[in-house]
């Protein structure tokens, strides 16, 4: 549940986030197939990226990201060895926080 | 005098009791924690509205300065890549909508002053639909749109 990948990269003076989490990103309008009943909504509210315990961006979400979560973004500074930290809390509560250094 | 004493224990451990509920209550809703999400306008079902409640402003400027890398064609609703990119200056957030989702706006990134006006995320369409980018430069809002066909919806339903 909790797991998500960071990779980043410094390239001249801009370093570039891709990461990816596992997330059921329910909707909350989905039926299940089986019983008809609607699966109830879980997604990923609030993701948030800091470089050095500065926050870098700050995104919020509906349900309409996809399952798994990818997002990339790009911002100045940032060296190799820096930390990168990504957090996300969704609607029920949930988070996770992940960590891993521009190489 | 031993009635009293018992109904004011009783009265304490009810009290204590409900504090505690309340506690349990608070720590189980995610309201505190979760303070910035803009839930109007992330359940808002027209594009104005969602845009109004987000950003503070119902309308915006077309402008070419934005680019919105997404495929013209969506084989699986469920995964299109979309990726917003622009050369402004000062940008402070980039809205993604899916302009006939049952709830257009799909995500809304706040930008820091070092982040570059760049992001790329994955979202669900639940049918051919524009894929509109929002930016906010300064004061001003502005929006480019780009049309992605989907052959299968990926909503649900």
């Amino acid at each position: 549940m909790s797991d998500i990948k960071i990779r980043a990269k410094a390239s001249g003076d801009a370093t570039t986030v891709k990461c990816l989490m596992s997330h059921a990103m329910e909707t909350g309008l989905r039926k299940d197939s089986k019983t008809g009943e609607k699966i109830p909504a879980h997604f990923i509210q609030e993701v948030v990226c800091k470089h050095k315990d500065q926050v870098v961006m700050t995104a919020s979400w509906s349900g309409g990201v996809s399952k798994n979560p990818y997002l990339s973004f790009k911002f100045k500074g940032g060296a190799a060895g820096d930390p990168i930290e990504i957090s996300w809390t969704d609607n029920k509560g949930e988070s996770a926080s992940a960590s891993a250094e521009i190489s | 005098m031993i009635d009293a004493k018992r109904r004011t224990l009783l009265k304490g451990s009810l009290a204590a009791g409900s504090v505690g509920a309340a506690i349990g209550a608070g720590l189980l809703t995610p309201q505190l924690a979760l303070a910035e999400w803009n839930e109007a306008a992330f359940t808002a079902k027209d594009i104005p509205t969602a845009m109004n409640d987000l950003l503070g402003g119902e309308s915006a400027e077309t402008s070419d300065k934005i680019k919105i890398k997404a495929p013209d064609i969506a084989e699986n609703g469920a995964v299109v890549p979309v990726t917003v990119e622009t050369d402004m200056e000062g940008v402070t957030s980039i809205a993604i909508i899916a302009s006939k989702n049952q709830t257009p706006l799909i995500a809304a990134f706040e930008l820091s002053e070092s982040a570059l006006p760049f992001v790329s995320t994955r979202i669900k369409m639940a049918e051919t639909a524009d894929v509109v980018a929002v930016v906010k430069s300064g004061d001003q809002l502005y929006q480019n749109a780009k049309s992605v066909k989907v052959t299968i919806g990926g909503c649900g339903g």
